[in-house]
């Protein structure tokens, strides 16, 4: 049965972020620093506006953004 | 006129002394000998290519043993081959791209992140290889109000109607393909734009307008969005 959190994320994943974002293109260029900065605990979405919202609108880079995270938290 | 025009002294002279542009953060030492060794000539660049190519070998590989759940079809080999593939171009790409480091991070997590895109790449074209991409809604079951428990509110139902009301009318036929495709039918981004001869930033482009689109047109018919799809 389908559940209400679960059509939530059908919703979420037709319509996006609401915040704005940067697109792919400039995810990845600053995907190493941003990555850094989470890793030392910094307020990432001060000093990179508009990625976080990308990652949750993106799951190509989502994926690239938590790979890197775990390859430098290995 | 720009105030530098006025032609008196006091104008064109600026208050504040120009200054060059601030030097680039001083990259850390180990990032330093990365890339000194990897512009030398001779020797030196060759074993700096191959401890490159080693280190995005390593991540190519840390890449693909965190998908191989999702590859079970694969033999070990076939994702060997996979890992050398994108270890070799990851490689090419960091050489090609040597100047665009500016040591906002340590040189080893920027060319890292190359051999993790070209790896996730190959892995999601090889997932899809010989798949069709769906371009229209077969699984718009979700959304469909028999898919719903007795539970479902009635303003969910609403809500579910107006969007596939709006994914209808609102968007282009390019825009509602895009979409369906992504974000319905979860087709990776890469291989849909390598099937319709596009790129990742263009698709996601047009991802990114239908999505505006969508929600424009649900605000317009007094749906409250914010306060219930933030949330991951
Ligand atoms: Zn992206």
């Amino acid at each position: 049965m389908t559940d209400r959190s679960e059509i939530g994320q059908a919703l979420g994943r037709l319509l996006g972020p609401a915040e704005p974002e940067v697109g792919c293109d400039v995810c990845f260029d600053e995907l190493d620093r941003y990555v850094e900065l989470e890793l030392a605990g910094r307020d990432v979405d001060a000093e990179i506006p508009g990625l976080r919202a990308h990652l949750a609108g993106c799951p190509a880079c989502r994926e690239e953004h938590d790979s890197l995270y775990a390859l430098l938290s290995a | 006129m720009s105030i530098l025009e006025v032609g008196t002294v006091k104008a064109v002279e600026p208050a504040v002394p120009l200054v060059a542009a601030p030097p680039p953060p001083p990259f850390d030492l180990e990032s330093h000998e990365w890339l000194r060794t990897l512009r030398a000539d001779g020797a030196t660049r060759d074993a700096a290519i191959a401890r490159l190519h080693t280190l995005l070998l390593g991540a190519a590989r840390f890449e693909i043993s965190r998908r191989r759940h999702t590859m079970r079809h694969l033999r070990g080999n076939e994702l060997e081959d996979i890992a050398a593939e994108a270890a070799a171009d990851a490689t090419l790409s960091v050489l090609r791209r040597l100047d665009d480091f500016r040591g906002a991070s340590r040189f080893t997590t920027w060319a890292y992140k190359f051999a993790l895109l070209e790896a996730a790449v190959k892995l999601r074209k090889r997932a899809w290889q010989g798949r069709e991409v769906p371009l229209e809604p077969d699984d718009w079951d979700i959304f469909s109000s028999t898919a719903l428990g007795p539970d479902a509110a009635s303003e969910q139902r609403e809500l579910l109607a107006a969007v596939q009301t709006a994914v209808a009318e609102a968007l282009t036929p390019h825009q509602r393909s895009v979409l369906v495709a992504l974000a319905v039918n979860g087709v990776p981004i890469d291989v849909l734009a390598e099937r319709l001869s596009t790129n990742r930033g263009a698709l996601y482009k047009t991802l990114h307008d239908a999505r505006r689109k969508l929600r424009a047109h649900l605000v317009e018919r007094g749906f409250a969005l914010a306060d219930r799809l933030e949330a991951e």
